[in-house]
């Protein structure tokens, strides 16, 4: 199993905006968003570890030798697969202790700090997978369990067998949540051998 | 022979990587690897038998994950028991013939603690300790604490076991690229806190390999004067041909371990991609090799959960402001349990510069020992700064210390027999600064021998106590220079031979020296920069005193402590544009449309704004009339925009934000003069159980206290009981319940069924992303909010209802 440094992208204001659900950013919301990606600035823990797997899909699970996927739409997505990659990222702790402050005393920054947090975590995984595609592996898009029927408990799975907590610094509690709540785990399948 | 002997005079080598080892005789991916210890007990032992064989002192036995969280209580114990079976048969068998010591081998537990997980502090304590009985019973040589990284989980393990057994503890965390752990401490902040719960070595392992830990071992031998461990892994890993190598090989291993001995570090091995032939290559270094001396580091320092902070020319300010003495409305907080505005004191101590925070929450009417612990924990979840936990009741002292993440300062002790008894078995235990007052039984002397002389008293028992003189800190007590024109002068004698005679360090409550003076802060800020001079290392200080900030910054730059005299130039510079913002406030209110000022300044979200102009609309308006016919049109003009979908979500938190600015004027001024409050009814709002998101939460609760609610907040991951325990205790007519995750709410639901059964009476709203208003109707609430709106228009009708 491996575990790196991953360097997404440069936030994109766009995404950022969307994720904020404002439709029509005055000058108030955008002078707080960039005080709010000052603030984040430089805070940022992007890591990501993942492992080769070999797997066999069904008609109704996809085995992945150490768990059994119950999910027709994993089935579907992986069809012509052999092999997949499973891979756990995030953007560390640091934005939570941010959260946590703002929660209380400017939710407002609060959801803004979710939102350019929400844009960060996909451009780590989008960069992720930029790379495994560099390697010359074709690859599927990324699918992660809560997906369609690809059920949550699956995220024990995963940690098991990336060890995460070790390897990159994120948990998984009793009600599979994780911590630093912008963490992302996924399949990518792999096509061809 | 014992492994704390044989440290003295040797390096020890350690064991190097298991889990590889296991995989490659066919562990499964996922699988318990401590299973292996009854499966597969051979494997494992031959394992252990090849490091012995290759020169390890210390073999780990393979308990890494053997917790009661991953295993019954019954096979936790064979666990246990065959680990180190295996390992006691490996080293009979090896033909090392160096001295050999096994280790119960203790790792995380994958679970995040509080405030950012869900596990409980005194929970992990006891899971850690659980696995350390067994282990003591089993009779290993020493607890090798290890991997960790969360300088919590870790003050949880090492607790676990300095209060089950008096075997030797060795710790290791796993820092990043950083540098740091990752939930945030940096090595000296983590040397400040386990030198202070007394462990035998400390140091780094996993994560990286042994050339990009250097600058981590570097910091460690800096501070540390237990010996420091190296167990780094083999390089980096990469996948070549499918599978995972480490970059590194054993001869530049050796090679790099070798360096880092000669640079001081007393314990090495090897962690994810060594094996035993990584250890012969260290072995065959290190052969011969005599350790660099063990020397006491005298360096003075405390820590929070990321940085230490360190006493020494650059001086410390110590803020002040976390105190209810004098101060009605922080006297309220307390009564109320306004954990908020204990908070606000904070974090705007923290804006203004200070380095430490004072934290004293002691009232008569309240339970300190409760206040203190639950104090402490919601600074240290939004705050970096250590702390200085303050009171006289020795419990609460306790309780602060132990939840304390990272080496408190702790104020205070003084020359009393019983002061001394009381506060330093407890800095014993759990690390800590103490701040020393020097008066006793007899009181505080008038002379600056008679001051001296308790200090060197405290001194003397401090050491019998096996605390170092470099964990105490003196206050020579400035005393109001108006009832005594000498005080200040035997104050600076006292400090100025505490310091160059005792060559320790000292700190002051400089506020008292001008009781009963005009123009106090001249007094308080001349007084602090003659202390300065005289040796002072810390003050406790008002950091909203700008004369003092400005003596504080204006001694780093005569004194050669701020390079370029930056600060300085920043401090001034940052003085400026303040005055000028309140005077834009202030021109503002005196136009004509003075009311128009409030409402827009609210509309538009401008918090500094509205609470300037509410303060000075209350030297002519009475609050009620300000709240009526300002703030809340104001808000629902913007909440009306929202409902519309014409305003956002963050407009809309804005202009609330700016709202409780202009509320807090408001209760600041009703404190001082009294009054009637608004109050349109109680609501007590939870995220249920297991759910540990509050944004939506806090959302809603924002609001309705704008709207003139008393709310009642529970927080996070809320047990039904507690929810029903605030709605019997308050009476109140509405609860609002959230949860995000599909997987909490069937404890909504239980929490519901509770209150229907229990409190019949009171309403129940719910909100969150998982929920619909078909779902929630089906789990039995009275009432789905789609947003904070909705809730504040819901709990308007039903408390109107009711008082009709």
């Amino acid at each position: 199993m491996i575990w790196q440094w991953e360097q997404p992208a440069a936030p994109n204001m766009r995404e950022i905006l969307r994720y904020t659900g404002c439709k029509n950013p005055d000058t108030a919301v955008m002078s707080l968003v960039e005080e709010c990606l000052a603030e984040t600035d430089g805070i940022w823990q992007y890591r990501v570890c993942y492992d080769f797997f070999a797997v066999t899909v069904g008609e109704n699970a996809v085995d992945f030798g150490f768990a059994s996927a119950p999910s027709k739409d994993l089935c579907r997505h992986l069809a012509d697969c052999q092999e997949a990659v499973v891979f756990a990222a995030t953007v560390g702790l640091p934005l939570d202790r941010l959260l946590k402050k703002y929660s209380r005393f400017s939710p407002a920054k609060a959801v803004i700090l979710q939102a350019i947090g929400a844009e960060r975590i996909e451009a780590l995984c989008d960069a992720f997978c930029a790379t495994l595609q560099m390697s010359g592996r074709q690859t599927k898009p990324r699918f992660s369990p809560g997906y369609g029927d690809l059920p949550l408990q699956l995220q024990q799975d995963f940690f098991r067998v990336l060890r995460c907590a070790e390897t990159i610094g994120v948990t998984l509690n009793d009600s599979l949540l994780m911590t630093p709540s912008k963490s992302v785990t996924a399949v990518v399948g792999l096509k061809g051998g | 022979m014992n492994i704390r002997d044989f440290l003295q005079d040797n390096i020890v080598v350690m064991d190097g990587g298991m889990g590889t080892l296991l995989q490659q005789r066919g562990l499964l991916p996922g699988e318990y690897p401590e299973r292996w210890n009854m499966t597969h007990a051979s494997e494992v032992q031959d394992i252990h038998r090849a490091y012995f064989d290759a020169g390890s002192h210390i073999v780990n036995a393979n308990t890494f994950g053997a917790n009661c969280l991953k295993f019954a209580p019954d096979e936790l114990a064979t666990v246990i028991r065959s680990a180190v079976e295996n390992a006691r048969l490996a080293r009979e068998s090896s033909s090392g013939i160096q001295p050999k010591f096994i280790a119960l081998d203790i790792g995380p537990t994958g679970r995040m603690l509080k405030p950012f997980g869900d596990f409980d502090f005194e929970e992990a304590v006891e899971v850690f300790a659980q696995t350390v009985r067994l282990g003591v019973a089993c009779g290993v040589d020493l607890i090798f604490i290890e991997t960790m990284s969360d300088s919590y989980e870790t003050k949880a393990a090492v607790l676990a076991a300095k209060e089950n057994s008096d075997l030797p503890v060795f710790v290791s965390n796993a820092y990043g690229g950083d540098g740091k752990l990752m939930t945030g401490a940096s090595p000296a902040a983590m040397v400040a806190m386990l030198e202070g719960l007394r462990v035998d070595a400390i140091g780094a392992n996993c994560s990286l390999g042994p050339q990009q830990l250097g600058a981590v071992v570097e910091e460690l031998l800096h501070y540390a004067t237990v010996p420091v461990i190296l167990k780094p892994n083999a390089g980096l890993p990469q996948v070549r041909n499918g599978r995972t190598e480490y970059d590194v090989d054993a001869d530049s291993f050796g090679d790099a371990i070798l360096s880092s001995v000669a640079a001081g570090v007393r314990i090495v091995g090897g962690c994810c991609g060594t094996t035993p032939a990584y250890i012969q290559a260290v072995s065959d270094r290190i052969s011969g090799v005599k350790p660099v001396a063990l020397t006491d580091k005298p360096i003075t320092f405390v820590s929070s959960y990321t940085h230490a902070v360190t006493f020494d020319k650059q001086p410390v300010l110590i803020g002040e402001r976390i105190n209810p003495t004098g101060k009605k409305r922080f006297k309220q907080a307390l009564v109320e349990k306004d954990t908020e505005y204990i908070l606000g004191e904070g974090i705007a101590q923290q804006e203004k510069g200070v380095h430490v925070l004072d934290v004293n929450v002691g009232l008569p009417e309240i339970d300190e020992c409760r206040m203190l612990c639950d104090a402490v924990c919601e600074l240290q979840a939004v705050i970096d700064l250590p702390l200085q936990i303050d009171t006289a009741d020795g419990a609460a002292m306790e309780a602060a210390l132990r939840a304390y993440n990272g080496k408190a300062m702790v104020n205070s002790v003084n020359g009393k027999e019983e002061s001394m008894h009381t506060v330093f078995p407890l800095v014993k235990k759990y690390g800590g600064l103490v701040v020393a007052l020097t008066l006793d039984e007899e009181g505080i002397p008038s002379t600056v021998d008679g001051r001296f002389r308790i200090a060197e008293k405290i001194l003397r028992t401090a050491e019998a106590y096996g605390i170092a003189k470099k964990d105490l800190i003196f206050d020579p007590l400035a005393m109001t220079v108006s009832a005594d024109t000498d005080s200040a002068l035997v104050t600076l004698g006292a400090l100025r031979r505490i310091r160059q005679e005792l060559g320790c360090h000292t700190s002051l409550g400089v506020s008292n020296i001008s009781f009963g003076l005009p123009n106090r802060d001249t007094i308080n800020s001349t007084f602090f920069a003659l202390a300065l001079e005289n040796g002072l290392s810390a003050a406790i200080m008002n950091p909203y005193s700008a004369a003092m900030m400005t003596t504080y910054y204006a001694y780093r730059a005569l004194h050669g402590l701020d390079e370029n005299c930056g600060d300085y130039i920043a401090f001034a510079a940052s003085v400026v544009p303040t005055q000028a913002v309140q005077a834009t406030a202030v021109a503002t209110v005196q136009s004509p449309e003075e009311n128009a000022g409030l409402q827009r300044a609210i509309a538009k979200g401008m918090k500094e704004q509205a609470a300037a102009l509410t303060q000075e609309l209350l030297q002519t308006k009475e609050p009620l009339s300000i709240v009526q016919n300002e703030i809340i049109p104001a808000l629902d003009t913007v909440g009306t925009g929202f409902e519309q979908k014409r305003v956002f979500l963050p407009q809309l938190l804005m202009s609330a934000e700016a709202a409780k600015a202009a509320f807090e004027r408001i209760k600041c001024h009703m404190v001082s003069v009294g009054g009637p409050t608004a109050d349109k009814g109680q609501i007590v709002l939870a995220t249920v159980q297991g759910d540990i998101h509050d944004i939506g939460k806090n959302i809603v609760k924002l609001l309705l206290e704008n709207y003139g609610f008393a709310v009642t907040d529970l927080g996070r991951d809320v047990p039904p009981e507690a929810v029903l325990t605030a709605v019997q205790e308050k009476n109140a007519p509405v609860v609002g319940l959230s949860a995000l995750m599909t997987t909490t709410v069937p404890a909504m639901e239980k929490t519901i069924a509770l209150l229907h059964e229990q409190a019949p009476a009171c309403k129940i709203v719910v909100g969150g992303a998982v929920l619909t208003a078909d779902y929630a109707a089906k789990i039995g609430a009275d009432k789905y909010a789609g947003d904070a709106m909705e809730t504040v228009r819901y709990a308007e009708t039903i408390c109107e209802n009711k008082s009709r």
